[in-house]
């Protein structure tokens, strides 16, 4: 196939695919939350259960004026919104979703999504330093030191997977994940990784992710109790739907890498190889559907830490323990 | 060359050495966490903060001029948008200071029912803090689970009164009349709807059952505690010197509580304890307060056995005119001591009527209490001091 065209696809399918999930996720979180809360959440948009809420809201973001303090740094505050986007997105380029449903399969997948998606602390900061708003000043830099130190635990996590499957590559994990561990009569049995001793790279790798998203207990760079909205406050218009949206993609990203990594990806029992490619997207989409619910169910339940005890539970707990669980994984790897 | 460029020239030619000045923080008057209209000039260092100066009054409404030229009767209707959380418990000192100035009592029956509608406000009052402190912590749920309960107690108050937050339900010498039934009725006091009591239990019932979810929910959640505990610790004596009153006081160690000192309303016949903790931190404050709740509910269960049959309303002149004299009037409001000084010169108003109101006195302790402390531990330790700003700029 000519190469343009191929491109042009995997392009246009990727981007339905993320910004579909993510404005999904945006409906799951205004539903769940609300039920949560005692209350009914969207009702009216779209007729039934109001599942056009979120496509309603975009819509009215659209027709907001796109503001911008007199004072602010024009370039660097245009650009930010979309640094983030596309740090976010890029996460996709590398996810498989099944055998051969994957946009790149590249050899240092594990590698590319580490750097890639750290690149969004650049847009936050660049967001927080241009909007000559010192409530985003100080949330730009709360969310630099954060994502800087929860980065650690997060890349250590992932290492003890990568040392367990012996590769960098996706799908090279995923498919170390489908491997006979043993048999129970006829029956081969291979289990996910979370079950097979990264029980808790996988609490590390959620917590750091959880971290990661600024998310309740970890929301200290927009608490909107403390900051007003951090390095949100000057946005509006299209502009803050590209972070909100930039925010729910990453949601489904993050969770979908520890799908991958611990979960077992798109690979469930009982499916045999000639269906993968079909059956992949779906189971694949099951699971991370579960992990962010865990994410929002989190959400709204807790209340949220302060900066220096988030940076005291990182360096302190989550660092040591990942260090020490690559080291575990790293025995057994020789012993076995 | 551009100004931008020439200021930037001149400072690399001046500064030898960088130096950081503090920042100037303007947090509100327009801010999430500041409960309306209050403003805090914070210097900051990064995030700690070096200084705070509160600025009040952009919710002046002048009610202590204003009161000087309305009559007793009308007063009651603006004292009650004080604190506009527990209105009914700003009404009871200032009329008791009128039924005091005047030599007239209420009835018994009348007491009681200011003394049950006091502490279904200091429920309402507490439930609200319950529901908007876990917010400034970060928890949205708690929110809509306690305001849910507190529409219970604002029925009851419905039910009684005809309004949920201004009952504007005293009159002097006893409770307010029952307009619009003909002439025959006009005399006769609003005495308590049927059926009250029943639906006061089963209120209660349920107010037990919040204060155990809030536990499981709230108390018991080790972010919470994190935040909380040894965060913005006040000693007792500290809170006396800056004239901290209510649950603020008490839970620095200082077990003063009005209801037990003054002699007002039957609080002498129910049996309660006065809630007061050692550690003075943000954990306390908020413990001492859901612990007020219980006693409260406490205090309703056994006003239900006691209350007394009988009149409502004590004999009154039609114009009501106060003879010359001087009076503090006190009562423990939900937020602490509020007291009216009521200076009379005889005749339909008030010559001048000074309002001690809680919530600016609980205020004064901000710039001691937030020096040297973190953003996020401003907003905590703000939240827990519980002060409506409407209380605070009267």
């Amino acid at each position: 196939m000519n190469f343009w065209l191929e491109l042009v696809i995997k392009l246009v399918a990727m981007l339905a695919i993320v910004l579909g999930a993510a404005v999904v996720t945006i409906y799951a979180e205004l539903k769940a939350g609300s039920h949560m809360q005692t209350r009914i959440g969207p009702y009216y948009a779209g007729g039934k259960w109001g599942w056009a809420q979120p496509l309603a809201d975009g819509a009215k973001f659209l027709q907001k004026e796109d503001l911008a303090p007199a004072a602010a740094d024009r370039t660097v505050y245009g650009y930010a919104p979309y640094v983030v986007m596309m740090s976010t997105l890029a996460i996709f380029a590398v996810i498989p979703m099944g055998p051969d449903v994957v946009a790149t399969k590249l050899d240092l997948g594990v590698y590319f999504l580490l750097a890639i998606s750290s690149l969004s602390v650049l847009g936050v900061l660049m967001a927080g330093w241009s909007s000559a708003n010192k409530y985003s000043l100080i949330g730009g830099l709360r969310a630099a030191a954060q994502l800087i130190a929860y980065e650690l635990p997060l890349v250590l996590a992932v290492v003890a997977v990568v040392v367990q499957a012996g590769t960098m590559s996706l799908n090279g994990i995923v498919e170390a994940q489908q491997a006979t561990l043993f048999t129970i009569g006829s029956v081969d049995i291979a289990l996910p990784y979370i079950l097979t001793g990264q029980i808790l790279g996988f609490g590390i790798f959620m917590i750091a992710a959880v971290a990661e998203l600024s998310r309740i207990p970890f929301d200290m760079p927009i608490a909107e109790s403390e900051l007003t909205m951090g390095y949100l406050t000057e946005y509006s218009g299209i502009r803050f739907t590209m972070f909100f949206l930039g925010e729910y993609a990453s949601m489904v990203g993050l969770s979908a890498i520890a799908a991958t990594l611990y979960l077992g990806g798109y690979a469930a029992p009982g499916i045999p190889d000639s269906i993968a490619n079909f059956a992949g997207p779906g189971v694949f989409l099951l699971k991370v559907s579960l992990l962010v619910f865990v994410i929002i169910w989190i959400r709204w339940t807790w209340p949220r830490l302060r900066e220096d005890q988030l940076q005291s539970m990182a360096w302190r707990w989550l660092i040591p323990l990942a260090l020490f669980n690559i080291a575990l994984i790293s025995v057994f790897k020789v012993v076995l | 060359m551009t100004d931008r460029e020439l200021m930037h020239r001149s400072e690399v030619a001046v500064s030898v050495e960088l130096e950081t000045p503090d920042m100037t923080l303007n947090i509100g008057p327009q801010h999430p966490s500041t409960h309306g209209v209050l403003r805090l000039i914070a210097k900051v260092d990064g995030e700690r903060i070096n200084s705070v100066e509160p600025v009040i009054g952009y919710m002046h409404r002048g009610y202590e001029k204003i009161s000087e030229v309305r009559t007793y009767a009308q007063i009651t209707t603006l004292v009650n948008r004080i604190d506009w959380v527990s209105g009914f418990a700003n009404e009871v000192p200032f009329i008791l200071g009128v039924e005091r100035l005047m030599g007239v009592e209420a009835p018994e029956r009348a007491q009681w029912i200011r003394l049950i509608l006091t502490e279904l406000f200091r429920i309402s009052s507490h439930l609200v803090f319950m529901s908007s402190y876990p917010l400034e912590l970060g928890a949205t749920t708690p929110l809509m689970h306690v305001l849910r309960e507190r529409e219970y107690i604002l029925e009851l108050i419905e039910g009684v009164t005809g309004g949920r937050f201004h009952p504007n339900f005293n009159r002097v010498g006893g409770i307010k009349p029952n307009y619009g039934g003909g002439s025959k009725t006009k005399k006769q006091s609003m005495d308590l709807p049927a059926g009250f009591f029943s639906e006061l239990l089963s209120a209660m019932d349920r107010m037990d059952q919040i204060c155990e979810d809030i536990d499981t929910l709230v108390t018991g959640n080790e972010v919470v505690k994190a935040r909380t505990v040894d965060v913005g610790v006040i000693p007792g004596d500290k809170a006396l010197e800056y004239g901290l009153s209510g649950p603020n006081l008490r839970a620095s160690g200082v077990a003063y509580d009005l209801r037990k000192v003054e002699n007002y309303l039957p609080y002498d016949q129910v049996e309660f304890d006065v809630v007061s903790r050692q550690g003075g931190d943000c954990y306390d404050r908020y413990m001492v307060r859901l612990d007020e709740i219980r006693e409260s509910v406490k205090i309703l269960r056994q006003a239900i056995d006691i209350i007394p049959a009988g009149p409502l309303q004590a004999k009154v002149p039609r114009v009501l005119k106060v003879p010359q004299g001087q009076v503090y009037s006190r009562a423990e409001n939900p937020k602490g001591e509020f007291g009216y000084y009521i200076v009379s010169e005889g005749g339909k108003m008030p010559y001048r009527l000074k309002i001690r109101s809680t919530s600016f006195s609980n205020l004064s302790i901000l710039p001691w209490v937030l020096q040297d402390q973190l953003i996020p531990d401003l907003v905590a330790i703000m939240g827990s001091l519980d002060f409506v700003l409407g209380d605070v700029d009267r």
